[in-house]
């Protein structure tokens, strides 16, 4: 397994590119990581190097008043968070942490963060990690160094290869430095809490809110205890009014408590983010990605043939599930299940062997599997990247001739 | 005209131009074919209408099938396609060549889906961007991206171009609303790709198809986001004695944490010309204005104002109105959106859509006043000053000889001058015909190579509106590749 190979950390972007040109030539898979904090998410793969960016690290811009931060990917996630923080700013979409999740110690990285495109729930109010990137720099697996995008908000000059990087885990590049929209801080957050309701009457309270004008960045549900929570935030005013609002909107649900201490909404929404809830438990955890109003219907089905714990977050958009680590893991019912609803389901933790034989992330449909195949084996010829991290690596080693 | 060239019709293409009639024919209905060059002619140009060339043949599809059964004709017969919306673009991105196929989505004009409580509609992509508003207004929703030819453009050319509008500071653009499309590759494949659900299992396809100029495929539908209304909006005018202020103002707001749905900054030229338009009660002694709009409540637009005003205080306005009523808003914003009318009425204007780093406002708005007194042209600024996206507009005269050659090489000093700060070649327009052959001031070889690469993949015969985007030396050899011969 990777964790026995020598770790090499590139200083640079020109020497991070000759070190991959070298591997093209030897055909050596390599296998990328950042900070290596979410070792274990993702199909393992097989390499032989393991190629770290945590050495192109530092911040290169920060102007607040143009709301743009750029970071070369070795960056820690922390790093940035503090000093943005110090300005009032944040990256709008709550990047997540799940080294908790993943019992893993490291702290994450900024090239870690988009390259995997995980998001928190302000994605539905804020959007996803993709959303915020403006630009990137990155190596592909000629070793080309190759920009996309730049450090303004508003780009549409040639194609937008910053969308495809963000999320490709490094299988279609190394990123090496990242621009990003950054947004002010609200000043102010209130959690909003109604008790007791079931997954469908959650959701149904959650699908109102979102639908109302009081510009909700929260939205989730636990199943085991029945809360169904909702974010407001803004400036104080603002935000008094709108709890009120939605207090009488959502009545016909039940009485509505409201919330307005600063740590407890922040612990609150930050194992929301990181899905605390299942860090401690054994068990296989799947996030699953579907239509809001999907998913208790999705997860009561399941419930008649597997036992389970569910979290909604994105107002039902996204799914937790807590299952038993064994057989396979629930995959059969759980993806043929999320495919009828057009969705799609990630296996975010299981055993290295149980990753290898289910397989992480949701096959594509033929079409799509084509195109992506044939990206890979353009931006990576050799497949040299991660090979099999996202998808089958033959792929991309048989298109490669 | 000819400043940008095109490349020479093919003439094997011309030649066989009855058979290939009669194959479209064949696969669209009759119908659904237009021929006859006194009707092609008015499928010529887009917005960029200083540039036109009527194409071999127009086809109207009436379906998705239609659509991959037309795109299968033009491969097998190796014949350009161009697809269309509306032809609003202002980069010349439906322009057609002669020897190609225009294929418009306008008879693709239904809503097919609207779900309010997942907050999302269906529509095919010939639908005009307005009409998909308003088919949700009723229950109180919208779909954010307004560019201002809101009322004509059709979501395939949105999607086409990842276009913006005035409020992206705060909804985003075209891709930050798209949730999925149904895409028509050249080979005829319909892809279904994103959906009603978030994020995709795999790569990013959705967010490299938004912004691909139809070169990937035809979109014939959209899953969008739609949003419920604010509660309220209303604008803020203000005026200052110097670009420099009013620019520091915008970043001063931003850093207090307001977030305005939209901040448009006007200077000398544009606020004299909308006055004297629109009659809006601009002040004309100021260097340079603001419209800053905030929504919400009653009570949640006061907070922010009041927030916007203690800012710009610190400026020392000449002028600041707040509205105080449905009226009075509309007349703030009835100048502004009469800028481009109000430009045509005094010359021909070229729009450019560069974007710049909001901290070089400043610097650029000066370099650009002393650009104009070089050129000989004069040149007026309107623009989304919140996210730098700058929309000068150089005046000239069209029937003077030269003057828009004159117009088009300071435009495209403009445009350097936005990559030189650290911004864009452009920011909502796209790059079509009109700024192809400036790609390379923003993107080195590796850059385009990479891009081009992914035009490899979903169209690998080049066919899809080529000739655009990269400059033509750039995919010349791509170009060649399958095509059977090219004059140019």
């Amino acid at each position: 397994m990777a964790g026995e190979l020598e770790i090499i950390a590139p200083q640079s972007e020109q020497e991070l590119s000759e070190l991959v040109a070298g591997a093209m030539r030897k055909q050596t898979p390599l296998e990328i990581i950042g900070a290596g904090s979410r070792k274990g998410y993702g199909n393992p793969v097989a390499a032989t190097s393991q190629v770290s960016t945590r050495a192109i690290s530092g911040i290169t811009l920060y102007e607040p008043a143009a709301l743009t931060i750029v970071a070369r990917a070795g960056t820690p996630l922390d790093e940035i968070r503090e000093v943005l923080a110090a300005e009032g700013q944040h990256l709008p979409f709550e990047p997540a942490d799940w080294s908790q999740l993943l019992a893993n110690e490291t702290r994450p990285t900024i090239g870690g963060t988009v390259a995997t495109g995980i998001s928190g729930p302000r994605r539905i109010q804020a959007g996803a990690v993709r959303d915020s990137l403006i630009g990137v720099r990155f190596v592909d697996g000629t070793g080309a160094i190759t920009k996309n995008g730049g450090r303004v908000m508003k780009n549409v000059t040639g194609y937008d290869l910053v969308k495809l990087m963000c999320g490709s885990q490094g299988t279609l590049g190394i990123l090496t430095e990242m621009s990003f929209k950054v947004l002010p801080m609200p000043r102010k957050t209130a959690t909003l809490t109604l008790d007791g309701l079931d997954d469908k009457r959650a959701m149904e309270a959650l699908s109102m809110a979102l639908g109302s004008p009081f510009d909700i960045t929260g939205a989730a549900h636990f199943a085991q205890s029945g809360d169904t929570i909702i974010r407001i935030e803004g400036f104080a005013d603002s935000v008094a009014y709108r709890c009120n609002e939605l207090t009488r909107l959502l009545a016909p649900f039940g009485p509505a408590e409201i919330n307005d201490d600063p740590t407890v909404n922040q612990q609150l929404w930050q194992s929301v983010r990181d899905c605390t809830e299942f860090s401690g438990k054994p068990g296989a955890i799947w996030r699953i990605s579907l239509k809001p109003s999907d998913g208790p219907k999705l997860v009561a089905g399941l419930r008649t043939k597997m036992p389970l714990e569910a979290i909604y977050d994105w107002g039902g958009g996204l799914v937790w599930l807590l299952v038993a680590e064994e057989g396979d893991c629930g995959a059969g019912a759980i993806r043929s299940a999320v495919a009828a609803t057009g969705g799609h389901a990630t296996l975010v933790r299981a055993s290295d062997a149980m990753r290898s034989t289910i397989g992480v992330f949701q096959p594509e449909a033929a079409a799509v599997a084509a195109i992506s195949s044939a990206l890979r084996s353009r931006f990576d010829p050799a497949g040299i990247l991660n090979p099999g991290r996202m998808y089958a690596p033959t792929n991309a080693m048989r298109k490669a001739g | 005209m000819a400043h940008v060239l095109m490349p020479e019709p093919d003439g094997r293409i011309l030649g066989r131009r009855v058979e290939i009639i009669a194959a479209l024919e064949a696969v669209a209905g009759p119908g659904n074919v237009i021929s006859d060059p006194a009707e092609t002619i008015a499928y010529e140009c887009d917005a960029l209408s200083a540039y036109h060339c009527p194409p071999l043949a127009v086809v109207l599809p009436r379906s998705t099938q239609e659509v991959a059964d037309v795109l299968k004709t033009c491969l097998r017969l190796g014949v350009p396609v161009v697809p269309r919306g509306s032809g609003t673009s202002l980069a010349g991105g439906a322009l057609p060549t002669a020897d190609s196929i225009v294929i418009g989505v306008s008879r693709l004009n239904k809503v097919l889906e609207t779900d309010f409580p997942n907050r999302f509609i269906r529509v095919q992509s010939g639908m005009t961007n307005l009409s998909v508003s308003q088919s949700v207004e009723a229950e109180g929703f919208f779909y954010a991206p307004d560019p201002s030819s809101q009322l004509a453009c059709a979501i395939a050319g949105n999607i086409a171009m990842n276009s913006g509008g005035a409020h992206c500071l705060k909804y985003g653009v075209t891709t930050n609303n798209l949730m999925g499309v149904t895409l028509v590759t050249m080979d005829g494949e319909i892809v279904e790709i994103g959906g009603a659900h978030c994020d995709p299992a795999g790569y990013d396809l959705l967010g490299v198809i938004c912004g691909s100029e139809g070169q990937f495929g035809i979109v014939t539908e959209a899953v969008l986001r739609i949003l419920r209304k604010p509660e309220g909006a209303r604008p803020i005018l203000m005026g200052f004695d110097s670009n420099e202020v009013a620019g520091e103002c915008v970043a001063d707001i931003i850093k207090a944490g307001v977030l305005p749905v939209a901040m448009e900054f006007m200077d000398k030229p544009a606020i004299i010309a909308c006055e004297n338009f629109a009659h809006a009660g601009y002040p004309t002694d100021v260097e340079a204005l603001l419209i800053v709009e905030v929504e919400g409540s009653p009570a949640e637009i006061a907070e922010q104002l009041a927030q916007i005003r203690e800012v710009a205080q610190r400026h020392s306005p000449k002028v600041m109105r707040e509205s105080e009523s449905a009226m009075q808003s509309d007349l703030i914003w009835k100048g502004r959106k009469a800028a481009f009318g109000a430009m045509g009425q005094m010359a021909d204007y070229m729009c450019m859509d560069g974007t710049i780093p909001t901290s070089q406002l400043p610097f650029v708005l000066k370099r650009m006043q002393e650009m104009s007194k070089e050129y000989g042209l004069g040149v007026a600024n309107v623009f989304h000053a919140g996210d730098g996206n700058l929309h000068p507009l150089i005046l000239y005269n069209a029937n003077k000889p030269g003057d828009q050659e004159k117009c088009e090489a300071f435009g495209s000093d403009i445009l350097k001058l936005c990559v030189e700060v650290g911004g864009c070649l452009t920011g909502e327009h796209g790059v079509g015909i009109e700024k192809r052959d400036l790609m390379t001031v923003q993107y080195n070889e590796a850059d385009l190579e990479a891009q081009m690469r992914v035009k490899d993949v979903f169209d690998p015969a080049w066919l899809l509106n080529p000739a655009k985007v990269f400059p033509m030396a750039v995919s010349h050899s791509r170009r060649m590749r399958n095509s059977q011969g090219e004059a140019a």
